[in-house]
C-alpha cells in the first residue's frame, strides 16, 4: 500500500488512520537526576512511516531517542515496539525489541579495528545459521545496496564521513530490522553528501518498506524525508506540534513552530 | 521422488524426475526469518547428489527480501558447483524487481573477499627496521619537548598547570596510598618470614630487621613502588591522552596555540616526580611494619629491639639514594606514559595497545634503570 493512503484527507495536522501502530510511547517521562527532560508524552509511529523527531538543542530529542532504543529505561510511562513493552525492562523483552531494530548513530560507531565488510558480518554470523559463503554474499549485497561494494575491504579510519554513515547503515540493517533509528544522520555532512544521505533513506523505504524514526533538525532533510514529524519543545518538555512538516510550516497554529519552520530567530516572536 | 520442508512462514517441495531434473518450488515468503533454513536444507539435500537441471518455481512466492535473493543465490552456486542449470520459473513483478535490486544476476559470479596478503619477510624486517627507527626518533623528540617544558616551567613557574598538578598527584600519590601500603606491609611480612626461617638457624634472627630495611630502602620499595605507580598511572596517562587524540582534542589545544606537551604531560610528570618518592616513603615503612609484626610475633624479638638495629642499618644515604631512584623511575613512568598516549592514532583499539605498551614499557625501563643503578653504586658509590 502507498504511504500516502495511510493518512485521511481532511486537511488540517492530518493524523494517520488505518493500521496499528509500530511503536507506541505512552505518558513517557525522561529524568536526568531530579531534571524532567520530557514530561508526559505520548505519539505513535505506524509501520512503513519516515518519522522525523525534531526540535532546537536540547529539547530532549537525543534523550527520547535513547528511551525508544532501550538504552535509558524511562522514569514512567510505556515504550512498546512492535507488541514488546521495554519500559518493563526484563532481558526477553529487551532481546525481542533488538532484534527488530536498527541504530545509526551519529559518529556511525563502526569498530576501528574491523573492515567494513566484517563490520556488517558480525551481527549476520553472531545472529544467523548462514554458512560462511552466504555471508559474504549477503555482506556484500548490504555493502552494494549503500554504494560501498567497492569498500569491503576498508577500514573506518579509511572512509570519508558519508561513507562511514552509509556503511553505519549497512550494518544497522544487517539483519533487516522492522524499524531503522537515525540519530543525527546529516550532522558534520556536506549538503551533497548529505543529501544523497537522505535520497538512500527514503529509497530504502519506499523498497524495503523499513519504518524509519529520525532524530534531526536539519530542516533541508526534514522536508525531503519526512511523512511525519513531531516536535519537541524545551520549556514545555513536551510535543508543540505533530504532523506533515510542509503543513506544519504554513498552517501550524504555534508561532514558534512556523518560525522553527522557516528558519527564523526566534527572539522576533517575543518581540 | 518428492522432499517437503515446512519452514516458519515458508514451504519448499522438491520434486526429482529420475533423470537428473530437478523443480524447486517454494511457497509463502522467503526472507530473514527461514532464509537460513532454507540455504542449510538444501546444501543438505545437494550433498553427494549429481543434477542436470534445477528449475525454481516462484509462482508461490509471496515475499522476498534480501535474505530470501540470497537463498536463490546460494541455490545457483549449488547447482553451478555440481555443473548444471539453473533456472527461474513464474516471476512475478515484484520479485523480478526485488531481483535486480539486490543484482541478483552478478552477485554469485564474485569471489570471496580478498584475504589481506600478509607482506614478504624482506618486506617485514624493512617495515620493522623502519619502525624501529622512526620510534626512536619520536622517542627523541618527545624526550626533547618534555625537556623544554620542564625548562620552560622552571623559568616561568606560573605556566605550569597547578590545579591539573594537584590532581595528578592525589591520583598518582593519594589514591596510590592503601594498595601501596597494604602490598609493601604484605611483601615486608613475607620477606621477614622467609628470611626467619633460615636465619633463626644461626641464633641471627634480629638481622631480620636490617635485611627487610635495607631491601626495602635501597631496591625493592623503589621498584615495587614504580611498578604498581606504571600500572595505575602509566596506563592511566596513556589511555587518556591516547583518547584526547581519537576525539581530535589534542589537535584543538594545538591550534589554540597551546604546547601540547607542556599542557598535557608536564604536569602529570611533575606531579608524579614530585609524589611518587613520598609513596616509596610510605612504601619503605609499611614493609618495616610488616618486619616488625613477623619479628614481635614469631621471633621473640621486642619492638624496641627491632626497630633500634632497623635504625642501625639504615643510613641517610641508602634511605634518599632509594627516594632519588624512586624520582627517577617516576619520571620514566609518567614520560612513558604520556609517550604511548601521543603516539595514539586511529580508533578505540589503538588506545589499549597504548595503554597495555606504556606498562610494559614502563616496568621494562623501571628494571633497566634500576639495574644501571646498581652499576653505579657499585663502581662510583
Amino acid at each position: 500500500m502507498p504511504f500516502s493512503r495511510l493518512y485521511s484527507d481532511t486537511g488540517g495536522e492530518r493524523q494517520v488512520v488505518g493500521r496499528q501502530p509500530l511503536i507506541q510511547v505512552k505518558r513517557l517521562v525522561a529524568k536526568y537526576g531530579e531534571d524532567v527532560v520530557l514530561d508526559r508524552i505520548s505519539f505513535d509511529v505506524y509501520e512503513g512511516e519516515i518519522f522525523v523527531v525534531l526540535g532546537g538543542s536540547g529539547c530532549g530529542k537525543s534523550t527520547l531517542l535513547k528511551h525508544l532504543i532501550g538504552l535509558i529505561p524511562p522514569h514512567s510511562g510505556q515504550v512498546i515496539i512492535d507488541g514488546y513493552d521495554i519500559s518493563k525492562s526484563d532481558e526477553v523483552t529487551i532481546e525481542n525489541v533488538l532484534r527488530r531494530i536498527g541504530v545509526l548513530y551519529q559518529s556511525a560507531a563502526l569498530f576501528g579495528s574491523m573492515t567494513l565488510a566484517e563490520n556488517v558480518a558480525l551481527p549476520i554470523k553472531e545472529y544467523t545459521a548462514l554458512p560462511p559463503e552466504a555471508v559474504t554474499t549477503l555482506v556484500r549485497m548490504k555493502l552494494n545496496l549503500v554504494n560501498l561494494g567497492a569498500y569491503e575491504d576498508y577500514f573506518p579510519s579509511e572512509i570519508s564521513g558519508g561513507m562511514k554513515k552509509r556503511a553505519g547503515l549497512a550494518r544497522a540493517m544487517a539483519l533487516n530490522p522492522k524499524i531503522l533509528f537515525f540519530d543525527e544522520p546529516s550532522a558534520g555532512l556536506d549538503p551533497v553528501t548529505s543529501a544523497e544521505l537522505d535520497n538512500l533513506i527514503i529509497h530504502l523505504n519506499k523498497t524495503l518498506g523499513t519504518t524509519m524514526v529520525i532524530v534531526t533538525h536539519e530542516l533541508q532533510s526534514i522536508f525531503s524525508v519526512a511523512h511525519r514529524v513531531i516536535m519537541l519543545d524545551k520549556h514545555s518538555k513536551g510535543i508543540i506540534a505533530d504532523g506533515e512538516p510542509k503543513y506544519l510550516r504554513d498552517h501550524s497554529k504555534n508561532p514558534f513552530v512556523r518560525k522553527f519552520f522557516n528558519r527564523e530567530a526566534p527572539e522576533e516572536i517575543t518581540a | 521422488m518428492k522432499t517437503t520442508e515446512d519452514l516458519q512462514s515458508c514451504r519448499y517441495e522438491l520434486s526429482e524426475n529420475g533423470e537428473g531434473e530437478i523443480t524447486l518450488q517454494i511457497q509463502g515468503q522467503l526472507d530473514v526469518s527461514n532464509s537460513a533454513a532454507v540455504i542449510n536444507g538444501l546444501n543438505k539435500w545437494f550433498r553427494d547428489r549429481r543434477l542436470g537441471a534445477l528449475t525454481v518455481d516462484l509462482e508461490a512466492l509471496t515475499h522476498l527480501d534480501d535474505f530470501g535473493v540470497l537463498a536463490l543465490v546460494q541455490t545457483r552456486r549449488l547447482v553451478a558447483e555440481r555443473e548444471g542449470t539453473f533456472h527461474l520459473k513464474n516471476v512475478s513483478d515484484n520479485v523480478s524487481e526485488m531481483l535486480s535490486f539486490f543484482h541478483f544476476d552478478s552477485l554469485a559470479r564474485k569471489p570471496p573477499f580478498a584475504k589481506r596478503r600478509r607482506p614478504g619477510m624482506l618486506i617485514r624486517l624493512g617495515d620493522g627496521t623502519i619502525r624501529v627507527a622512526s620510534e626512536f626518533r619520536s622517542l627523541t623528540a618527545f624526550i626533547g619537548a618534555v625537556c623544554l617544558g620542564l625548562l620552560h616551567v622552571c623559568r616561568h613557574p606560573r605556566s605550569l598547570r597547578t590545579d591539573d598538578t594537584f590532581l595528578y598527584m592525589q591520583k598518582t600519590g593519594v589514591d596510590a596510598l592503601p594498595i601501596i601500603a597494604l602490598i609493601s606491609f604484605l611483601i615486608g611480612l613475607t620477606m621477614a618470614f622467609m628470611s626467619a626461617v633460615q636465619l633463626e638457624q644461626f641464633g641471627a634472627n634480629i638481622y631480620v630487621a636490617s635485611l627487610v630495611s635495607l631491601m626495602m630502602a635501597r631496591e625493592l620499595g623503589p621498584i615495587m613502588t614504580a611498578i604498581i605507580v606504571a600500572g595505575r598511572s602509566g596506563s592511566a596517562f596513556a589511555a587518556e591522552i591516547g583518547t584526547m587524540k581519537v576525539s581530535e582534542e589534542v589537535d584543538a589545544l594545538f591550534t589554540m596555540g597551546f604546547d601540547t606537551v607542556r599542557f598535557l604531560a608536564v604536569p602529570k610528570i611533575v606531579a608524579s616526580v614530585l609524589v611518587v618518592p613520598l609513596l616509596t616513603l610510605f612504601s619503605d615503612l609499611f614493609a618495616i611494619l610488616g618486619g616488625l609484626v613477623v619479628g614481635v610475633f614469631m621471633l621473640d624479638l621486642t619492638a624496641n629491639g627491632y626497630m633500634d638495629q632497623t635504625i642501625k642499618t639504615l643510613s641517610v644515604f641508602d634511605v634518599f639514594w632509594g627516594l632519588f631512584k624512586s624520582g627517577v623511575f617516576a619520571f620514566l613512568v609518567a614520560w612513558i606514559g604520556c609517550f604511548r598516549g601521543f603516539q595514539v592514532e586511529g580508533g578505540a583499539a589503538s588506545v589499549g595497545e597504548a595503554t597495555t605498551s606504556a606498562v610494559v614499557s614502563g616496568i621494562f625501563l623501571i628494571i633497566l634503570f634500576d639495574a644501571i643503578f646498581s652499576v653505579i653504586l657499585r663502581y662510583w658509590g
